[in-house]
């Protein structure tokens, strides 16, 4: 580990803690509706998709109808998605003149994108043509981000709303988020990008040839405008398949920087737009607190065992830290720091192979999206994810000062904890009995490169990064099977709507709820008491479950490395 | 009420152990989904057993199987011991119960006919005569009569009970001992106070609470995650090339089933109900704990809870022109006669302080009672008449010009004593006013912390009062209540009531009048006097056997305490997983891959021995645990934020260290016996 290293990474926290209340001010300015600066130049263009849809934005909708609109509209992008890959062959803007992608194939990446887990089964540059890039995924990044939003700002409503049946308008959020949000920051970022050196082009690749007189095809494609929303919204899906670690989609020490941070910054600021909502900034301080005590020990884990490296290559004279699968334009800390962020939050854009850390140093993004991606997480998802802990968080430990539990305000009664319960079991029951199945059929047992514990670490990963809607790949798993595809496709399905659907229900609860005003005898839901019951209700609620398997895949690889044996 | 006092006596241990075998039948067991699971769980290792398990030893598989049947025995243990201490006090109910027989009125002069009590219909008149024991819950409808109420009170002194006002209602078991009455009957026959009494303090009618709910809940979520993790290992382990024997994976799952809480919470939710009994409080409902605990404001009358019963007299206010010692002298005069405690404080005061000698009324004085018409009291000696009462009412019964000096000057003192707190009583002689007399609210000792505890707590208590609002503000202040409803009706209170609650604060209440009724029934708490009316009875969700006031204090108190009990005992009970897993996961996982010894950090002897012990450890806690349960948590009245602090330190920290050293030391034993 070195100053610098620890230079970055303190660096990188500094900046984003920065960022939180700017980001939150401006989402909650989206949350309320209210009239925006930019609203003089966007102002038409909202007003006039909902003239087109015959969408009223102000008509407030129950959490059945804001579901089921929501569900809705997912399935439409789902098969409108699936349609574009499949005829990707005889659609244009396909320069390289790709065929259409397999059944199994577009299966998985349709729901891939709509689920804003964006697991790439392929390699961009050698499957999808620039239109389906650009109209299936980046359409997706978009709108998938724009649904986390929407989800996280239901569920403020509900803990801010007082005795009424409405969480909100799914249509006019998910407009105002794309808006107002996304659009304007990608075209400012994509500009960065490109004056950084990413390509932007709809010309397919450029052949150059090499020092030894070879010819060779260079990939290129409207790389920047995707990178931008792939930050931005999480979503993780690169346009090359080498995603960040592709000098085209992150060239430089700041792009880099600005990747990482682009990640988490709307994350953050959703946490200050709940305290904000909720009517006690400190609120959402005291999450962002939690968040970040679990981010920086996560940091610490894996920046300690990247950068002491392997003792088996250390005794055969290979001394430093370990450097198998990372850009050495990045190092150490930049691609340890950029693990935990990307698996931090649902986003999943690797810098670096996962599959090449340390065992334990792997083992900190496979535990962050155990634990349901909530240290700030992806966009929204990571907010209403943390919130679903900290109900029953408050619901374990409330009681012990002698009130029935209450969350800022709210009432946490069976109705929430079994609907929290719901939504946190999930996740769970997809990766772990996935993964048991995978590991004991032939056709799962068929994708694993390695072998030993860390080819069941690549399985292990492979669900939890999908079931998690992260997207990120370990890599060394050979996903591209109809086994596979159709599972991991199930699996980001299930780990995405099967916890948002629970999380509107508790937001429609909450809302029909009175408000207990706080007073002294209140649990107190600010302060270090509170920030430490959170981290340690995530780590054993989180950790015990999936204590099992790690304790097989990464621990057990772990040991064996320590006593001379690798996998 | 008697009730042996230790928890663990003998008498209570032993039928509780065979009712704890008795709950083992699956439909009891499966009201309570986490222990139904350890008994499936325990019954499978038994099948398993007969089968024979390969790779185990048969001692091995035996102990476990064993301790799994104990973990659930020692649940429905504690339930039972629990039910047992209130069954005791429900037998001696029962046999009041059994005994009692009713003269029922025949409608025709005093002619009765004498019935067994349980045949009683709901309408029916009952005559009830010196030395009998009332047969059913009614309404006194004639004459007065005074009745012991110890059978339900433990209180053994008399109470009056006289047909019409607020003292009307009669308790089936207590005993008229002067006097007789009819009685009507109002409870319809098996749902009188002491058939809910003897179903209250029995639990049989124990429904679970609306917290009880949401926690099964959560623990039947926690028991459904974990059997994920557990059921998930052996296709995990076979990847690896291995195999574990289901008994090694059903001992890791109920040890992270949260089955310390589960088999302790009907306990608790008993024990919490029994404390309120001992109290002398019955609660109509567990749903009525609960709330307790969660009230954030108070209504307290202020006569009898904040300010002792009764005014003091505290001096005489002489009008310009009057010597303070004629004043005190007719004041004596008028108050001679008079009993009340309040007269009593004049007569004293005019004594002590002024030196006035008069002992006894001249013979041929003539005493004027007090009355609802008139209001007022006095006497007339030697043909001088002396009247004392409110003010109003001599000015009403003595019709001066306002604009006399000696009325405007009155007018003055009245307003500067009820400023100070204290209410004014004028004296008039033969048609003079003199003054009046400073009768003082003695406000309780005491009660001024308690309301300083209560702040603390995040409860507001607001003062009930018929006073003025210059006297109540001034009371108010002594007593340092936080707010105060002066010159309070029955529709003040109840729209004071819905007024707090429509901000979402929880309301707790005291009250015995018939015209209390609404706002008890209203209120989130309601405590019902047992002197009271039947209608206060029926509209509070608690009754208060001794008709304390101050007893709502105490009752939020045991509210706390309950739900504190519960948040503390799941906060161990998951927090004693962590070392669960120390202790299993590498026993387990060793034979797979021996790296993973090195999890083994509580330096466990062997894998067998390390399962047996996290499983006997895991069930020892349940026994350990019951005292606590029963007796609830320690509670202080603190700030929240404290509370937690304590409380996680003491449960939270504590489960999570507890068991590591809880299961080395077994693990001691076990392999020093040579059991695995």
């Amino acid at each position: 580990m070195t100053v610098a290293g620890w230079g970055l990474i303190l660096l990188f926290v500094a900046i984003l803690l920065a960022l939180a209340k700017p980001m939150g001010l401006w989402l909650f300015a989206l949350y309320e509706g209210r009239i925006t600066p930019l609203h003089r130049v966007l102002g038409p263009v909202e007003r006039g998709f909902y003239r087109l849809a015959g969408i009223d934005p102000n008509e407030e909708q129950g959490w059945r109808r804001y579901a089921l609109h929501m569900l809705l509209f997912n399935v439409a992008l789902l098969i409108f998605t699936y349609a574009v890959l499949r005829l990707q062959g005889v659609l244009p803007v396909n320069p390289q003149g790709f065929g259409a992608v397999g059944a199994d194939g577009a299966f998985n990446t349709a729901i891939s994108f709509t689920t804003n887990t964006n697991w790439q089964w392929y390699s961009g540059e050698a499957t999808l043509s620039n239109l389906s890039q650009m109209l299936g995924l980046t359409i997706q990044n978009f709108l998938s981000a724009a649904t986390g939003i929407a989800i996280a700002f239901a569920l403020f409503r509900g803990f801010a709303r007082r005795e009424v049946k409405t969480i909100g308008n799914f249509w006019a959020d998910m407009t105002r988020v794309t808006l107002y949000l996304l659009l304007p920051i990608c075209i400012v970022y994509a500009i960065f990008l490109i004056a950084s050196g990413v390509p932007q082009t709809l010309a397919g690749s450029v052949d150059a040839t090499t020092l030894e007189g070879v010819k060779q095809t260079i990939a290129l494609g409207p790389v920047a405008s995707q990178e931008a929303i792939k930050m931005l919204g999480t979503n993780g899906g690169g346009f090359f398949n080498a995603n960040s670690a592709h000098p085209f989609e992150n060239p430089t020490a700041l792009t880099n920087l600005v990747q990482m941070l682009s990640i988490l910054a709307i994350g953050v600021g959703l946490t200050w737009c709940f305290g904000r909502a909720v009517g006690d900034t400190r609120q959402g301080w005291a999450i962002l607190a939690a968040m970040g005590v679990l981010f920086v020990a996560g940091v610490a884990v894996t920046y300690w065992q990247e950068a002491a490296g392997n003792p088996v290559l250390h005794q055969l004279g290979a001394l430093g830290g370990n450097m198998e699968g990372k850009e050495v334009r990045f190092g150490i800390a930049a691609s340890a720091l950029f693990a935990v962020v990307t698996t931090a939050a649902s986003c999943g854009a690797v810098n670096a192979m996962h599959d090449s850390f340390t065992a334990l140093g792997g083992m900190i993004p496979l535990f962050n999206m155990q634990i349901g991606e909530v240290v700030v997480g992806g966009v929204g998802a990571g907010i209403y994810g943390f919130l679903l802990f900290a109900i029953l968080a408050v619901f374990v430990a409330g009681l012990m000062v002698g009130r029935t539990p209450e969350y800022v305000g709210k009432k946490i009664e069976a109705r929430e904890v079994k609907l929290a319960v719901l939504a946190i079991a999930i996740l769970p029951l997809v990766i772990l009995g996935f993964t048991a199945i995978a590991s004991v059929l032939p056709a799962g047992l068929a994708g694993p490169l390695n072998k030993g514990p860390h080819g069941f670490s690549e399985i292990l990963y492979a669900f939890t990064s999908c079931a998690g809607n992260n997207g990120s790949a370990f890599a060394g798993l050979t996903a591209g099977t109809p086994f596979y595809n159709g599972m991991l496709g199930v699996a980001m399905w299930l780990g995405r709507f099967f916890v948002i659907v629970p999380a509107l229900a508790i937001a429609g609860s909450l809302a029909a709820k009175r408000h207990v005003p706080a007073s002294s005898g209140s649990f107190p839901t600010t302060g270090g008491l509170w920030i430490g019951l959170l981290v340690g209700i995530i780590l054993i609620l989180g950790g015990l479950t999936f204590l099992p398997s790690l304790a097989l895949g990464p621990i057990a690889d772990h040991l064996a490395m320590v006593n001379g044996q690798l996998f | 009420m008697t009730a042996p006092n230790s928890m663990f006596s003998a008498a209570l241990v032993i039928p509780a152990m065979r009712d704890a075998v008795k709950k083992l039948k699956p439909r009891e067991l499966s009201r309570n989904p986490v222990m139904f699971v350890t008994a499936s769980v325990a019954a499978l290792l038994t099948l398993l057993l007969a089968l024979g398990e390969p790779g185990l030893s048969t001692g091995f598989q035996v102990q476990l199987a064993l301790w799994l049947w104990l973990t659930v025995l020692f649940g429905t243990f504690a339930e039972a011991l629990a039910e047992g201490r209130g069954r005791a006090q429900a037998a001696s109910l029962r046999a009041t119960k059994a005994e009692l027989k009713a003269k029922l009125m025949l409608g025709v002069g005093d002619t009765y006919e004498l019935v067994p009590a349980t045949q009683l219909e709901k309408g029916e008149i009952v005559l009830v005569e010196t030395g009998d024991l009332i047969p059913a819950d009614g309404e006194v409808i004639e004459g007065v009569a005074s009745v012991n109420e110890a059978a339900i009170t433990g209180e053994s002194a008399p109470v009056i009970r006289e047909a019409g006002g607020d003292r009307s209602a009669v308790t089936a078991g207590t005993r008229v001992i002067s006097d007789q009455i009819k009685v009507r009957v109002t409870a319809e026959p098996g749902q009188g106070f002491l058939d809910r009494m003897i179903a209250l303090v029995e639990g049989a009618e124990r429904r679970k609470t609306p917290n009880e709910i949401a926690l099964t809940i959560l623990l039947v979520g926690l028991t459904i995650i974990f059997l994920i993790a557990v059921s998930t290992i052996p296709a995990f382990a076979s990847y690896a090339g291995g195999a574990i024997p289901v008994a090694l994976l059903a001992a890791l799952l109920i040890t992270l089933i949260p089955t310390t809480i589960a088999a302790l919470l009907s306990a608790i939710g008993i024990a919490g109900m029994d404390r309120l009994v001992r109290f002398n409080v019955l609660a109509k409902s567990g749903r009525a704990v609960e709330a307790a605990g969660d009230v954030d404001v108070l209504l307290l009358d202020k006569t009898g809870t904040i300010t002792i019963g009764d005014r003091q007299a505290s001096e005489f206010r002489a009008l310009a022109g009057v010597e303070t010692d004629m004043l005190a002298e007719a004041a004596l005069l008028a108050s001679l006669a008079d009993e009340t405690p309040e007269g009593r404080s004049i007569v004293a005061l005019a004594r002590e302080r002024y030196a006035i000698r008069v002992q006894a009324l001249p013979a041929g004085s003539e005493i004027i009672p007090f009355t609802a018409q008139t209001r007022l009291s006095g006497v007339t000696v030697a043909g001088v008449t002396i009247h004392k009462g409110a003010v109003d009412s001599i000015l009403k019964a003595h019709p001066l010009e306002d604009a006399l000096p000696a009325v405007q000057e009155m007018r003055r003192i009245t307003d500067e004593i009820a400023r100070a707190g204290g209410t004014p009583l004028a004296v008039i002689r033969d048609g003079r006013l003199l003054g009046a007399i400073h009768l003082k609210d003695v406000v309780k000792s005491g009660v001024r912390e308690r309301f300083v505890e209560l702040r603390k707590m995040g409860i507001r208590t607001v003062m009930i009062t018929g006073d003025n609002p210059l006297t109540a503000a001034a009371i108010a202040a002594e007593a340092g209540v936080d707010d105060f409803l002066a010159e309070a009706t029955p529709e003040d209170k109840l729209a004071l009531i819905r007024r707090e609650q429509a901000e979402g604060r929880l309301v707790a209440m005291c009250g015995d009048g018939t015209n209390d009724a609404p706002a008890l029934a209203q209120a989130d708490v309601g405590v019902a006097m047992n002197t009271g009316t039947q209608a206060a009875r029926e509209a509070g969700n608690m009754v208060d056997l001794d008709s304390d006031p101050t007893k709502l204090i105490e009752v939020v108190g045991l509210g706390k305490q309950l739900l504190m009990t519960r948040g503390a005992l799941t906060t161990f009970s998951v927090a004693n997983d962590v070392a669960k897993y120390f202790a299993i996961i590498p026993a387990i996982f060793v034979a797979l891959y021996p790296g993973l010894g090195v999890l083994n950090v509580m330096g466990l002897a062997t894998p067998e021995s390390a399962v047996l012990s996290a499983i006997i450890f895991n069930a020892l806690i349940i026994p350990c645990l019951v005292p606590l349960a029963l007796k609830g948590v320690r509670y202080r009245p603190m700030p929240a934020g404290p509370l937690l602090a304590r409380n996680l330190s003491v449960y939270g920290l504590g489960g999570l260290v507890a068991p590591f050293v809880g299961i080395k030391l077994i693990d001691l034993a076990v392999s020093g016996l040579n059991l695995a």
